[in-house]
């Protein structure tokens, strides 16, 4: 039953992918010449003009262009023209750095949150204005006081990743049920190894959550923040195919942002499920 | 009367009210306990039965009065006082094994790793759950978590446990078996015990004194009611004991009437000397209406039936 309900969800995205396959490549093939021009003039205008072929690159093209990348991901050929494998490790890079001093500020930050309710009133107001402040709001004022737009670029992942983590350390931290913290009590554990004991494992799931939530907006970010500083990196490698009109490369980038993406939420989805524990 | 292990003395438990006003659970409440003895509370619903509980424990600070035991006033929780909860309460991340294990490592913290195993071992042993040792929670029935609920409270070796109805969430079966398992090993090992139920049979077949609450909000210990019960009393044939009904009838007439109407029926109530009932004398053997067969005497006079 379910090996095969799994077996026709495969087929039926098989199915889509194909479709979908099949109507970009019709909508974009080439059509018949469409009307007698100087031959000179239809050199330099090029199929979209002589064969009415749609600026929008066919599935065909994009494979083939993509199958080039993948041969060669790691070329460097200067400042503008580098593999897409060098481009996305800048990006996971500096996901990577923003994110990891994201977790360790968040974690702890929210465990004292948390455990305080002193603090996590007076925290409070702070919390609730900075966490909807778009990340990328924060870069003019980070290349003023930073000066380096890479680590620029790493200050907003950083700041964009450390709300949910925050919020959901404070919040798992917050919930733990009381009879475990009473058998703590009762056993008289001290307040570190209560933390580490009975607290952690059990805000572990919430706070695994909130790492998976930053992880996607961080991803989500850094392709627009590497837009603006440039440079390096997969958002950059967009827009310089955009500068350069090459929308087959820019879909291959959409393309490869979008596994990327998937890789890293699949990642964290597997350490919560690590964490999780039945009741 | 002579050994006092227990000694709550004059506590309240007032909780801050709408518009300024305080709630007062209880008051001036007087309790005590010998070592070695089982006791259990009876009393409905929000007569603070679990503060007292938790005031024991020292999960919670009474608003007056102190508690000593074993001649120390009790500051906050302590490892000489174990406590069963009522939800088993066990880390659902921790095996059967690292849960019991946890309570022994807590207690002796120098201990290496195959001490505390081994000693973890025996008391998963003692609660009947040998090879059950690797499973979680999550994979153990209700009876079996209460044991390792049991065999955790056991293994930290307390001077006391305290039970917050710990078998009012199994079925009747489960239920029985446990209450032999702690009644057994509460006499093996000569433990003292404090537990709050709702289950009257419970009471009898377990207690040595019985404490009866009137209702909430300002609960008073109505009586102390001394089991008559041989100590070596099974649960097959304690309902063939004479005295089993009249123990049984006083204690629900209690509960049904008297803990309502105690209050008004009895103003000059003295909660330092709450009245200790016997049910039958000593040389009474058939009980054929509880009434005539109660006497009530005041403590400090005629000690009479002694476990």
């Amino acid at each position: 039953m379910n090996s095969s309900l799994r077996l026709r969800a495969g087929l039926v995205s098989v199915a889509l992918l194909a479709a979908f396959l099949g109507i970009w490549h019709l909508a974009t093939r080439s059509t018949a010449p469409v009307a007698a021009m100087n031959p000179e003039y239809a050199k330099l205008m090029g199929l979209t003009a002589t064969q009415g072929k749609s600026a929008m690159p066919g599935p065909l093209d994009v494979g083939a262009k993509l199958w080039e990348h993948l041969k060669r991901p790691f070329y460097d050929n200067g400042p503008n023209d580098k593999g897409l494998g060098i481009q996305l490790a800048y990006s996971i890079a500096r996901v990577g750095t923003g994110y990891l001093l994201a977790v360790l500020v968040a974690i702890p930050l929210g465990f004292l949150i948390g455990m305080s309710p002193l603090l996590s009133k007076a925290l409070d107001p702070f919390i609730q204005v900075l966490k909807p402040i778009s990340p990328l709001a924060w870069m003019p004022l980070a290349l003023y006081t930073i000066k380096d737009s890479s680590v620029s670029a790493i200050f907003v992942i950083f700041i964009c990743s450390i709300w949910p983590m925050l919020l959901n350390t404070v919040f798992g931290v917050a919930s733990v049920r009381k009879e475990w913290i009473n058998v703590a009590r009762t056993l008289e554990v001290g307040t570190i190894r209560r933390a580490f004991t009975v607290i952690l494992p059990a805000a572990a799931p919430t706070i695994l959550t909130g790492m998976r939530i930053s992880i996607g907006i961080a991803w989500l970010v850094i392709v627009a923040a590497e837009m603006l500083v440039g440079g390096t990196g997969i958002g950059y490698f967009v827009w310089n195919e955009w500068n350069n009109l090459s929308i087959t490369n820019v879909i291959i980038a959409i393309l490869l942002i979008g596994i990327v993406g998937m890789l890293l939420d699949q990642i964290l989805a597997r350490f919560t499920r690590m964490v999780t524990f039945p009741e | 009367m002579t050994d006092k292990f227990v000694s709550i003395e004059g506590i309240a438990k007032r909780y801050p009210g709408a518009s300024g006003a305080t709630t007062t659970v209880f008051e001036n409440l007087w309790l005590s306990m010998a070592r070695g003895e089982f006791c259990c509370v009876i009393g409905h619903s929000g007569c603070g039965k679990t503060t007292v509980l938790n005031i024991l424990a020292g999960l919670d600070a009474p608003s007056e009065g102190a508690v000593i035991v074993d001649g120390q006033a009790i500051a906050g929780t302590s490892l000489d006082r174990a406590v069963i909860f009522q939800s088993h309460a066990l880390l659902p991340w921790r095996t059967v094994l690292g849960n019991v294990a946890y309570a022994v490592s807590s207690k002796w913290r120098s201990w290496d790793r195959a001490k505390v195993k081994a000693h973890a071992q025996t008391f998963i042993d003692l609660v009947g759950l040998t090879g059950s040792e690797h499973k979680r929670p999550s994979e153990l029935s209700g009876g079996m978590k209460q044991r390792v609920g049991i065999a955790r409270a056991l293994s930290i070796t307390p001077k006391m446990m305290l039970m917050d109805e710990p078998f009012s969430a199994l079925d009747a079966l489960t239920r029985g078996t446990l209450q032999d398992e702690v009644r057994r090993i509460c006499l093996e090992t000569g433990q003292t015990a404090f537990m709050i139920t709702h289950d009257v049979d419970e009471a009898i077949y377990l207690a040595d004194k019985i404490f009866l609450m009137t209702n909430g909000p300002g609960a008073v210990l109505a009586e102390v009611v001394e089991n008559p019960l041989p100590r070596d009393r099974g649960r097959t044939d304690l309902h063939r004991h004479p005295l089993y009904y009249a123990l049984r009838n006083h204690i629900i007439d209690f509960l049904v009437t008297r803990s309502k109407t105690f209050a008004a029926e009895t103003p000059n109530h003295d909660p330092r000397n709450v009245p200790v009932v016997q049910i039958g004398k000593p040389g009474l053997t058939i009980a054929s209406n509880g009434e005539e067969q109660r006497q009530t005497r005041m403590p400090g006079t005629n000690p009479g039936l002694t476990a």
